[in-house]
């Protein structure tokens, strides 16, 4: 496979785009139509090949430009990484694990040649090639955890696990659906997660600490969650919000298409070797509404997801406002036809959207 | 009456009990305002407690200094602001022995700022006795200019620091001992509805 990295902006000009490969992989996160929230965890052993599920850490056409958007993020503000001071050690260990996942998941891109402690990283895409001890911070250029994930796509939060609880005592998160890291980390998995409604309500979220606590080294596992973002912009956080929320108030008829994205978050759930904490990646692919309705069924299936998702979601997703504009533009993408079950757009065998007669 | 029952609330809001002497080889109370009152009603029960106890007090405006000094605690310090009094309590919790026991009453933002400093003292936050009195203004952090607004009694409010309008969350980050401000007119620039006080 050879990837060709496109030269895009998440930010101002929006230049970002998917190719015809992007939208034919796109994780679409529902798999019947409608949508409720779940604890929906799967093993994250490999996948279908050339999905985003194939690879422990999924590299993508966006690699290059995303990090130079994260880059921007971090200089405007460096809070977007911290780390508490007993959090280095698993820093260490999520470096090694995407070092060692990078090198052999895409040898053509990404090298590692070790030597007992003496580590030779090479990233090709990103032009680095540098030498380091294994374990030794002074020998990096930032803290284990920051380097190496301003090399790899998606939000880290490295969770420490103790008192039968996991806390969210280091990450790096700048392309976050709205949440603050610099207000979240120390918190435990019940308190960042209190502001989200009906699921603490419906028990999923003591049965998911449950599940991610017995989490095994070698045993990843995943799940998706989603939401909606105007633009495809990264960067949706709250401490930004002042100057993107208006952009919300930018959708038209005309333009919905384009401008509307449903956001996806690819969640990963690694054990670390050393420090015994989880790390929990949150990767983030956008795709346009205009490129979801080019899949029948994934259009079909979208509309009646948005039309029937209960108010305090769509509220809490932070797409009350345009909901009614949303439909109107996947109604026409809505012959009413049945859907096959699960997320694969199922190209060869659902029906082309027929002509509407009304 | 300087009780308030909070409504049920998100899974990050602190609740507060009542405090109660626990048994201990000394004790540290830190109250402002009305906390006062907590401070008595606990000594009033268990007045032996006194002969091991030190009192840090701050009135913001309010007259319970000399009955808690008739409490006759072997220490007693009153400050003028939670600011002046911070690096005294981190000197006493710096001596800090086993067997200590702490009491905080008063605001949330004495409580969660008190609470702060004691967890990186070392102590396990579920361990410290709390008690809400007086008023219900909240500590708030601005999470875009991330400056703090303190005794924010109203809904939404402007921050103290960058000026924008915020509306109060009960997020709340026992890191920063302070709830959520968040732009409340982001998306309509100038579209601020009148404020309200907090729980009116």
């Amino acid at each position: 496979m050879n990837i060709q990295f496109n030269d895009e902006t998440f930010r101002d000009d929006y230049s970002f785009k998917n190719s015809q490969r992007a939208i034919d992989r796109f994780p679409f996160p529902f798999h019947e139509d409608s949508y409720m929230y779940s604890v929906n965890m799967e093993q994250h052993q490999g996948g279908p090949v050339d999905s985003v599920y194939e690879k422990r850490f999924d590299v993508d056409e966006h690699y290059v430009s995303e990090m130079r958007d994260r880059e921007m993020v971090l200089a405007d503000d460096p809070l977007r990484c911290q780390s508490l001071p007993h959090m280095t050690l698993a820093g260490w260990d999520l470096l090694e694990l995407i070092m060692v996942s990078k090198s052999e998941d895409y040898p053509e891109l990404f090298e590692l040649h070790r030597d007992g402690a003496n580590w030779h990283w090479i990233n090709k895409p990103l032009g680095i090639n540098d030498r380091f001890v294994f374990m030794d911070d002074t020998t990096l250029p930032y803290g284990p955890m920051e380097y190496i994930t301003r090399q790899t796509q998606g939000d880290f939060c490295v969770l420490d696990q103790r008192e039968e609880n996991l806390w969210m005592d280091a990450g790096i998160v700048t392309t976050q659906a709205d949440w603050s890291l610099d207000f979240d980390i120390g918190m435990n998995f019940f308190e960042w997660h209190a502001p989200v409604p009906l699921a603490h309500e419906k028990g999923i979220f003591k049965r998911a600490l449950k599940f991610l606590l017995n989490i095994q080294q070698g045993a990843p596992a995943r799940r998706l969650n989603w939401t909606m973002t105007v633009n495809p912009l990264l960067d949706t956080s709250p401490e930004n919000y002042h100057k993107w929320g208006v952009q919300k108030m930018s959708v038209t008829p005309q333009n919905l298409g384009e401008k509307q994205y449903l956001r996806v978050e690819l969640q990963t759930f690694f054990r670390l070797p050393r420090s015994n904490a989880l790390v929990f990646p949150i990767r983030c692919y956008l795709m346009s509404f205009k490129d979801i309705v080019s899949k029948a069924k994934w259009g079909r299936r979208l509309h009646r997801v948005v039309r029937d998702i209960p108010e305090e979601l769509a509220t809490y997703k932070g797409f009350i406002d345009n909901r009614p504009m949303m439909l109107d533009f996947l109604s026409r993408y809505d012959d009413g036809l049945a859907t096959s079950f699960g997320v694969w757009p199922d190209s060869d065998t659902e029906p082309a959207l027929s002509e509407r007669t009304t | 009456m300087s009780t308030f029952n909070f409504p049920e609330s998100i899974r990050s809001r602190p609740v507060y009990g009542t405090l109660q002497a626990q048994v201990g080889k000394s004790h540290l109370m830190i109250a402002d305002a009305h906390g006062a009152e907590a401070v008595l009603e606990m000594a009033a029960k268990e007045p032996a407690m006194m002969a091991q106890s030190h009192i840090i007090y701050i009135p913001k405006g309010m007259q319970f200094g000399l009955q808690i000094q008739a409490l006759k605690p072997a220490q007693y310090y009153e400050g003028p602001s939670y600011a002046a009094a911070v690096s005294r309590i981190k000197r006493v919790l710096s001596d800090a022995a086993m067997g200590l026991q702490i009491y905080l009453s008063g605001t949330e933002g004495l409580i969660g700022q008190a609470q702060y400093e004691v967890m990186q003292a070392g102590f396990d936050y579920t361990a410290i006795q709390t008690e809400h009195r007086g008023s219900v203004a909240r500590r708030m952090q601005c999470v875009h200019c991330k400056g703090i607004t303190e005794d924010v009694m109203i809904d939404p409010f402007q921050c103290s620091h960058c000026g924008l309008n915020l509306f109060v969350r009960d997020h709340y980050s026992r890191r920063l001992a302070a709830f959520q401000g968040v732009c409340i007119d982001a998306e309509e620039p100038g579209n601020v509805p009148p404020s309200v006080e907090l729980y009116s």
